[in-house]
């Protein structure tokens, strides 16, 4: 009997420790020294290498960040769920989403280029000529200059960041045609570079050498022709909070916005900075010449 | 006196045994009713959501169903939003059924050679290698079945390679061991003196397999086709890699289509809770949901005839 007992009284010892332990752990990490950042994967790896930077810099500070898509990010951030809501969209173009009670923070600048399939030889397309493609009224790569292969869209998921700006500024609001939807560029990319005849979209970050880029009406998809708005597809990335961030998330907006960051980081990673651009660009897509720096 | 005072009161008391008997059934029912309340939260939450659709967004239960064209985030031509999910629920049968139709009649010669042709070497080889074949993350099929599937099945049959065709084989390989093992248990569940009479009786070593072994677990073997199609119809991982997702009628076993689980997983990430968009992914959970208990209710009306024989 003897041995039993101890054996139980040993187990709920443990568990009382481990009760405990965790009980301070939250109380720990609730004393405002931790906030999350939740939502796009385009966005995602810059929160994170900022978040590193920044408790690296700021012992005590923990900045959890998570993906989940621009839509999670918002909902979230929306419900209050989490401090920071990370998105590829103004939420005024989400549907669902109050714009009116979050705060807009523009971290970066992405472009995106459709990609093709090398064996295509289209390096370039009109923007007519690619509203065509994407609504399948051109179906072969013959009827755009190519070679005589069939066209296969790959789109991104309904309601992804990249395909919204895509469909916005580059098919000029025409809708794409239903086809093959994949879930993160990295999928896209490597699909576009193993099916002949494919097109798609991705930021500039993911355009590598086994897939081919194309020019919209001679104009190439270069970071200062982002810059100028002369190439036309490209959106804000955005951290989202829920009225104006206090505490730890100002300090770590702040410091995701501040010269250190945007100089360094956003550059390395294929973003652009909001500072290099020369336009600014509103939730309904006016565009409006700024000063630039 | 005092002596049988105690003595009563020390038999009226509840003995250890009687103690740890209650005790025992306090454990075992705690442990029940936990998991009988995760299930119905479960459920509750996901047919709660998945009738949002139809009671606060007004979709019609029958254009839910029979529709072709899947874009919430759009109006139609008249004037509702496009929630059309037959596309998945074809694509979703269809590479279930014909990915059991393949991977069934390898599963029971598999089955018959492991336990009846050469049990030594089944259990010796066959066992470990189907258990194996088990253990592979989804994951890692789909990764297989992007790089090797589907530009085979492109150069052999043209189109992207992406549809229902690599679906079914990376299905296929994925159902298998399920399958398999499932159906050596039915094989091994029929009694020895069957084969000894029927070989008594003159009969061959393959007659008494295919008229014998096989007639007398044919419920169990159903049993486990039905728990490979299960399997196959809840898959989303390895599915969604091969499968294209577009959300078209397919019209050729080559041409890109979607099951119920590849929109769900390409889909819920971009939407905002309690939208029309992710109320509808829900809806594609009920019927997922709907769909693994009828399943289920096939497994038990088989098993339950079984027994009667």
């Amino acid at each position: 009997m003897s041995k039993k007992r101890w054996v139980q009284g040993l187990v709920l010892v443990v568990l009382v420790a481990l009760g405990i332990y965790a009980y301070q752990t939250r109380q720990v990490s609730h004393a405002g020294e931790s906030i999350t950042a939740v939502g796009s994967t385009a966005l995602q790896p810059l929160v994170e290498a900022a978040g590193e930077q920044y408790t690296g810099e700021h012992l005590g500070t923990f900045i959890n960040v998570q993906g989940g898509g621009t839509g999670t990010g918002l909902s979230q951030i929306q419900e209050g769920a989490v401090q920071v809501g990370n998105s590829d969209l103004f939420a005024a173009e989400q549907k669902g989403i109050r714009a009116k009670e979050l705060v807009d923070h523009r971290v970066a600048v992405v472009g995106i280029t459709p990609i093709v399939n090398k064996k295509v030889g289209v390096k370039n397309l009109s923007t007519h000529q690619l509203i065509q493609v994407f609504t399948g009224r051109v179906t072969n790569w013959r009827q755009v200059g190519g070679a005589n292969l069939p066209i296969v869209l790959i789109n991104r998921a309904q309601g992804s960041g990249t395909r919204a700006t895509f469909e916005q500024f580059g098919l000029e609001k025409h809708r794409s045609k239903t086809s093959q939807e994949q879930d993160s560029s990295g999928m896209v990319r490597s699909i576009v570079a193993t099916t002949p005849g494919a097109i798609s979209y991705v930021a500039f970050s993911y355009v590598d050498q086994t897939v081919q880029d194309l020019s919209l009406n001679h104009v190439a998809p270069t970071e200062d022709n982002v810059t100028t708005n002369r190439w036309k597809i490209w959106s804000y990335e955005h951290l989202y909070t829920k009225g104006q961030p206090t505490g730890l998330t100002k300090a770590f907006i702040a410091y995701v916005q501040s010269p250190a960051v945007q100089n360094t980081l956003v550059r390395q990673l294929g973003y652009l900075s909001p500072n290099q651009m020369m336009v600014e660009r509103n939730a309904t897509g006016q565009i409006t010449q700024t000063e630039g720096n | 006196m005092k002596t049988t005072e105690q003595l009563e009161a020390k038999l009226k008391r509840r003995s250890k045994a009687a103690k740890l008997e209650i005790w025992g059934r306090l454990v075992s029912l705690t442990a029940l009713m936990l998991i009988v309340a995760v299930v119905v939260a479960i459920i509750g939450f996901v047919a709660s959501k998945g009738i949002a659709t139809f009671t606060s967004n007004h979709v019609s239960l029958w254009d839910f169903l029979s529709g072709k064209s899947w874009n919430p985030g759009v109006n139609g031509a008249n004037g509702k939003p496009e929630v059309g999910a037959l596309p998945m629920i074809v694509g979703s049968f269809l590479i279930t059924i014909l990915s059991a139709i393949v991977a069934t009649p390898f599963a029971i010669g598999t089955a018959v050679f492991m336990n009846e042709i050469s049990p030594n070497k089944g259990a010796k080889i066959l066992q470990p290698v189907t258990e194996l074949l088990v253990g592979i993350p989804s994951v890692v099929y789909g990764f297989i079945g992007l790089s090797v599937v589907v530009p085979t099945t492109r150069a052999i049959f043209g189109g992207s390679g992406f549809g229902i065709l690599s679906g079914t084989c990376v299905l296929f390989v994925m159902i298998l061991p399920t399958v398999t093992s499932m159906s050596a248990d039915a094989l091994r569940a029929v009694p020895r003196y069957y084969r000894e009479a029927s070989l008594a009786l003159g009969a061959t070593q393959w007659q008494t397999i295919y008229k014998v072994v096989l007639r007398a677990a044919t419920p169990g073997l159903m049993t486990a086709v039905v728990f490979g199609m299960a399997r196959a119809f809840g898959e989303a991982l390895a599915v969604q890699m091969v499968i294209g997702n577009a959300a078209l009628m397919p019209n050729s076993l080559v041409s890109p289509s979607s099951t119920l689980t590849s929109v769900l997983t390409t889909g819920i990430g971009n939407t905002v809770m309690g939208s029309l968009q992710n109320n509808a992914l829900w809806s594609l959970a009920l019927v997922l949901l709907f769909m693994s208990l009828v399943f289920n209710l096939i497994i038990r009306l088989i098993g339950r005839k079984g027994r009667l024989q």
